[in-house]
């Protein structure tokens, strides 16, 4: 129940390509999250699974079977929508059993499914009130309640917390983790810009980019083995520190040279025709460290400091475009214009080569 | 410097307000002067305008003294005696015996008339002429005097209208004629709407600006080829030209336009991912617009109705070309405009039958109104 399979899904608009061949695995119950930058193609990719865009070509299946001309009623999925979309002139009960009602379904069976998914979202007291009567977290419930109700076997999410406060988020976040633990055999996908969310509820994660898969696989792979630079730098907050580099050893003597900054060893897997040229050195700025040392890889001033309590976040202008991002456990009573040397451990390293594709990290 | 930009803004809103409220008064006081007019006697809207009705006005008037034979022998003088006052007047102010000063005395004193004797108007209208010497046959004489008028109002004009041959019947007429004439056009329009702003087929955007070209047809156009339409349809079915059917779908016709165009605008503005849920929830297009739009749509549907309910119910052009003349046909108009008669301009007719037809129209809008709500969309989707 809820296996997904997307095979070469494309979708134009008029002459413009937004979805450009999606290839999808999906198992049942799994709860994969779409992520990616405004205009990625995440919302389209949703709503062709849901039937609520025409898929223009490619083919979407559910258990084996083919849907592409089925309508969303028939698919047996459920959709929360990112501006909960409730209907104003009902109330939360109605909202919740507007679906059942449609398809005639007896009345004691529309009240034991509404009653039992107010029950797991705590919206037993709001039965009766009208939406506007709502707070905005209590409405987004209520959309997911009316999603349980069709007891789907496929969960849509559409960015549903993006328009909740950030505390709001946060509880919500728990609350869709607590759900899917509970629903574990209804397989739930998810569309968020946001990469937070991502890595806290997915079990896999699809990264896309202008219509493009760039990677799939679990939180934590995507995070220490992105497969390119656009993964890297997408994964993490503050994102990943890169400089171009040129590509000096090659395997157990892999070296690279930063520019402006001394040659740094690491330990990837750098085929030999790479040597000699250009590519991208990468390290997270967690990863960093203050060092007076000699093994210090960037050297600069400290442009800004940021102390957050649990953390400070230092600026380090290392005469690169950007500042060097480093992320520092604890309050760090380092201030502007300290002249600061960075370094990190030579397995967090990064290193991609002139097209952006990463090179396998050893020991990752 | 900000203590100028202050004072500026007071007067400013001053002015605002004194304009709104001049634009009000012009408005309104049309409206006050009917009414009024309404409430007034036929003479006396033939002789004053409604604004000095409303206080108590000075006016002169012009009595005759009663005739020489009633005079009668007191304490040796002979007196005529009599009021001048007739039914409107309550109180004489000034009197006089020359046309040329008809306030010469006050009320209660006593003028001497030029061939001998005396007059006295007292306030209450009563008077006295007193001579020595008989009066002659032929001295019956003009007084003039000066009275004040209270304001005075009658029903008269009411009683008449309402209870005049057809009123009640053609009441109902028009009622028959316009009621249906708002709900078939809701009806066809909110489909039409729905379809036009949410269902995707191929020459929807031609018949939508066919419905908007529509629009500025004016109605008197296409009046006698449809009436021409009707008798070769009558003729062909052996039915009459002229029957409620007739007028009902020729308003329907005229309306759609107006509908069409009012509604799909609103029914628009709906939120897209309300329908869209609604789908999900395996709703088809009949369900969705029965349970979904069309709830959501009552301020568009209330707004159109009032305009077209009262449309038709003053239309007097299209009920006389489609329907007849009979007691069972006529319009509340046609029957009013037969209570005017022929020289149009007995204005305690007109001004009654105007208020008269009123009352419907303001009962529908009264009860209408509290549908036109704002805010019917509150807590559907982030925003609202």
């Amino acid at each position: 129940m809820g296996e997904l399979r997307l095979r070469d899904v494309k979708k134009s608009f008029g002459h413009v390509e937004v979805i450009k061949g999606v290839d999808l695995d999906i198992k049942s119950g799994e709860f994969v999250v779409f992520v990616g930058p405004s205009g990625c193609g995440k919302s389209t990719l949703l709503r062709m699974v849901a039937g609520l865009e025409e898929i223009t070509s490619g083919t979407v299946e559910f258990d084996g079977e083919e849907v592409n001309d089925l309508p969303p009623a028939l698919r047996g999925i459920a959709m929360v929508f990112q501006s909960y979309a409730l209907y104003p002139h009902m109330t939360v009960y109605n909202n919740m059993a507007f679906g059942m009602k449609l398809a005639k379904e007896p009345k004691d069976k529309i009240d034991a499914a509404v009653r039992q998914a107010a029950e797991i979202l705590q919206l037993t007291p709001y039965l009766d009130r009208l939406p506007k009567q709502l707070s905005g977290g209590q409405r987004q419930r209520v959309a997911i309640g009316r999603a349980i109700v069709r007891n789907p076997r496929v969960f849509l999410f559409d960015e549903p917390l993006s328009n909740l406060d950030a505390a709001l988020r946060v509880s919500m976040r728990i609350e869709i983790a607590k759900l899917h633990e509970r629903l574990a055999s209804v397989t739930m996908i998810y569309v968020t810009h946001d990469q937070v969310e991502a890595m806290t509820l997915a079990d896999r994660i699809v990264v896309l980019n202008f219509g493009v898969v760039e990677q799939v696989g679990s939180p934590m792979e995507l995070y220490d083995r992105p497969r390119n630079l656009f993964v890297a730098r997408f994964i993490g907050s503050p994102a990943m520190n890169v400089v171009p580099c040129t590509i000096e050893g090659v395997d157990g003597e892999a070296r690279v040279k930063p520019e402006k900054h001394a040659s740094v060893k690491v330990e990837a897997t750098i085929p030999a025709s790479a040597v000699g040229g250009k590519g991208t050195f990468g390290v997270r700025p967690e990863d960093l460290n203050l060092t007076d040392g000699d093994d210090a890889i960037f050297r600069g001033r400290v442009d800004v400091s940021e102390h957050l309590g649990e953390l400070t976040l230092l600026y380090v202008d290392c005469g690169y475009e950007e500042p060097i991002i480093a992320k520092l456990e604890g309050n760090v009573p380092i201030k502007r214009h300290a002249e600061v040397g960075l370094t990190a451990p030579v397995a967090a390293v990064h290193v991609f080569d002139d097209k952006g594709r990463a090179f396998a990290r050893r020991g990752a | 410097m900000a203590r100028v930009r202050r004072r500026k803004g007071r007067w400013g809103q001053y002015f605002v307000h004194a304009s709104v409220v001049l634009i009000v008064l012009i408005w309104t006081i049309p409206t006050i002067g009917i009414l009024v007019t309404s409430f007034r006697h036929k003479d006396a809207i033939a002789v004053s305008g409604w604004w000095t009705a409303l206080t108590t006005s000075q006016q002169n008037f012009i009595a005759h003294s009663a005739d020489p034979s009633t005079q009668v022998q007191e304490n040796g003088k002979y007196v005529i005696k009599g009021n001048v006052l007739t039914a409107n007047e309550s109180g004489v102010v000034a009197f006089g015996t020359k046309i040329m000063k008809p306030k010469e005395f006050k009320a209660g004193e006593t003028a001497p008339l030029p061939d001998g004797g005396s007059l006295t108007i007292n306030r209450d209208g009563s008077y006295q002429m007193v001579s020595d010497t008989s009066f002659a046959a032929d001295s019956s004489r003009r007084l003039y005097y000066t009275a004040s008028q209270p304001p005075t109002f009658t029903l008269v004009n009411y009683s008449h209208v309402l209870t005049a041959a057809g009123v009640g019947q053609s009441f109902i007429n028009s009622l028959t004629v316009a009621v249906p004439a708002t709900v078939i056009p809701i009806l066809i329009a909110a489909y039409a709407a729905y379809a036009l702003s949410w269902m995707r087929f191929p020459g929807r955007g031609l018949l939508l600006a066919v419905v908007v070209g529509l629009l500025v047809v004016p109605l008197q156009m296409s009046l006698i080829p449809l009436l021409k339409l009707y008798n070769n349809v009558g003729e062909f079915f052996g039915v009459p030209a002229k029957t409620y059917l007739g007028i009902w779908l020729a308003h329907t016709g005229f309306g759609l336009p107006l509908a069409i165009y009012l509604l799909r605008n609103y029914i628009g503005t709906l939120p897209n991912e309300i329908m869209e849920s609604a789908r999900v929830d395996g709703a088809t297009d009949f369900e969705i617009f029965v349970r979904i739009v069309l709830p959501l749509s009552v301020p568009a549907l209330a707004s159109f109705a009032i305009f077209q309910f009262l449309w038709v119910w003053n239309d007097l052009l299209v009920a006389i070309v489609f329907l007849g003349q009979q007691d069972n046909q006529l319009v509340l108009t046609g029957r009013l405009r037969a209570l005017l008669g022929s020289r149009g301009g007995d204005w305690e007719i007109l001004t009654t039958s105007a208020f008269v037809s009123i009352v419907v129209p303001l009962i529908v809008f009264f009860s209408l109104q509290r549908y036109l709500v704002r805010g019917l969309l509150a807590g559907s989707v982030k925003g609202g």
